[in-house]
């Protein structure tokens, strides 16, 4: 049952009304950051403020929601948005990817290819692919507005000069449809080629910022690089302990005093999803 | 005033399910939406366009009529449900209803700046029908590909103004077709080809 004592969703129809036409906006000029009268939410900037006003804004009694925090459905900030919407907006919630309609994230994308229809929300901390750079608000909304972005490759050019690569392995800035330069949110780089014409609709939101952007779906997304240093995503040469995966992004895992390591896929439903199979003696997904 | 018509029965759960059928529209341009039991509105507005604004339009966004609906009935039911100031200007803007005859089509309306390029104006213009008019390709964000749009009622000097406003990129203004229950969305990252 939905709680009685708040509007739908939490939020009055009015603020939804304002984030809904942020997200058409952002909508329709991919990558651009969409200032928005972010609301205070009932849990700390950090903890997914931004993602959740956009979810509000978006969800309905039909859609079944997935939330994830690096991967796990099962950590504290996935658990309690979950239980959240599943208070506030009497929503079906699942843990599989396949099932979802709306997937709010913190720092990473699933493993399981999205399909279209789906809308991945992205908890944003800081929306600013340039404020590490440029501190002034005022001079990297002019940079953007011109398009200016040889500061971005500066900066991935001393990584190179200082570490003989680029050694930025999460926030990995990304260019969307050849115009605007745009902050991924902290996923590690090995999930930005999966936002690359994905056919999901991405959705980012950044409470403390008070930002909303989005990539729509099909819509080109590249990570910066050089021609002699092109972008790479991380590899391991151990495989997950759990199902075996290769291709997934694996968390390491210190299991006991002798410091013996143990690789686990960092997505708890992809990993899931395969051992069911492998017990049932099926080739796995 | 006796005789506003209804707006969103239940308005939470109605404005919701629309905003996503005109999110899907706008995700997906060119992409005709039949919008999920859509509002009987106030004629001569279509029941898509009723929507679009009950959904979207409130007093925070000024709202321009053109004088074909302009008219006591629509600015009251305006007025009355979503409380949105109508504008005198086309400039004061943030949402206007216009038809396909109005020449130029575009002009007038907010196209932002560039540092801030979200305050533009999006129009709803009222076609006859979403799929009778003459064929044209398109492509941009949202398309696999490319796809095709047959809007009817669009003067063909439309689409040259469509390609001015799309070399505005990022300013610009976006375009919502509506008729009957149904609408199509262009925002000015769509480029159409021919």
């Amino acid at each position: 049952m939905p709680d009685g004592a708040y509007n739908y969703a939490y939020l009055d129809e009015q603020t939804k009304r304002m984030i809904r036409r942020a997200i058409l906006k952002a909508v329709a000029v991919p990558g651009y950051q969409v200032p928005f009268g972010g609301r205070e939410m009932p849990l700390p900037y950090g903890w997914g403020t931004g993602g959740i006003q956009v979810t509000a804004a978006i969800i309905g009694r039909d859609d079944t929601l997935k939330v994830i925090d690096q991967g796990a459905d099962d950590t504290t900030n996935a658990v309690s948005i979950r239980r959240f919407f599943a208070r506030v907006a009497d929503v079906a919630t699942t843990t599989r990817t396949e099932e979802a309609t709306v997937i709010q994230t913190r720092h990473r994308v699933p493993e399981t290819p999205l399909k279209e229809g789906q809308i991945l929300v992205f908890q944003v901390p800081i929306p600013e692919p340039l404020r590490m750079l440029e501190p002034r608000e005022t001079e990297t909304r002019t940079l953007h507005a011109l398009s200016e972005y040889g500061v971005m490759q500066v900066s991935l050019y001393e990584s190179i000069a200082r570490h003989g690569r680029i050694a930025k392995t999460y926030n990995y800035p990304v260019l969307v449809n050849g115009r605007y330069m745009m902050s991924p949110s902290p996923i590690p780089k090995f999930d930005n080629p999966k936002l690359d014409r994905n056919p999901a609709l991405q959705l980012y939101g950044a409470g403390r910022e008070k930002r909303i952007y989005a990539v729509p779906p099909y819509t080109p997304v590249k990570s910066l690089d050089f021609d002699d240093h092109p972008f790479e995503i991380e590899r391991w040469t151990e495989c997950c302990a759990l199902c075996g995966s290769r291709e997934s992004f694996l968390d390491e895992m210190i299991v006991d005093d002798e410091g013996k390591r143990l690789y686990v896929c960092s997505d708890t439903d992809y990993c899931q999803e395969r051992q069911g199979a492998q017990a049932q003696g099926k080739e796995a997904p | 005033m006796t005789d506003i018509a209804p707006g969103l029965a239940d308005p939470a759960h109605d404005s919701q399910r629309l905003f996503r059928a005109i999110l899907e529209a706008f995700s997906h341009p060119g992409r005709i939406v039949t919008l999920p039991e859509a509002p009987t509105g106030v004629v001569p507005l279509s029941h898509a366009a009723t929507a679009f604004v009950l959904t979207l339009v409130d007093r925070d966004t000024p709202l321009w009529l053109e004088p074909a609906f302009d008219v006591p009935a629509v600015r009251d039911f305006v007025r009355f449900h979503t409380g949105a100031r109508i504008a005198m200007r086309e400039a004061d803007a943030l949402f206007a209803v216009v038809t396909p005859g109005r020449t130029p089509l575009l002009d007038g309306f907010a196209i932002g700046t560039d540092p801030y390029p979200d305050r533009s104006a999006t129009l709803v213009i009222e076609v006859p029908t979403l799929t009778s008019g003459e064929t044209r390709t398109i492509r941009g964000p949202g398309i696999k590909t490319r796809a095709e749009i047959s809007i009817a009622g669009v003067p063909a000097s439309f689409w040259a103004e469509w390609a001015a406003n799309h070399a505005l990129f990022p300013c610009g203004v976006d375009v919502v077709f509506t008729s009957g229950a149904s609408l199509l969305a262009l925002p000015r990252s769509i480029v159409v080809e021919a």
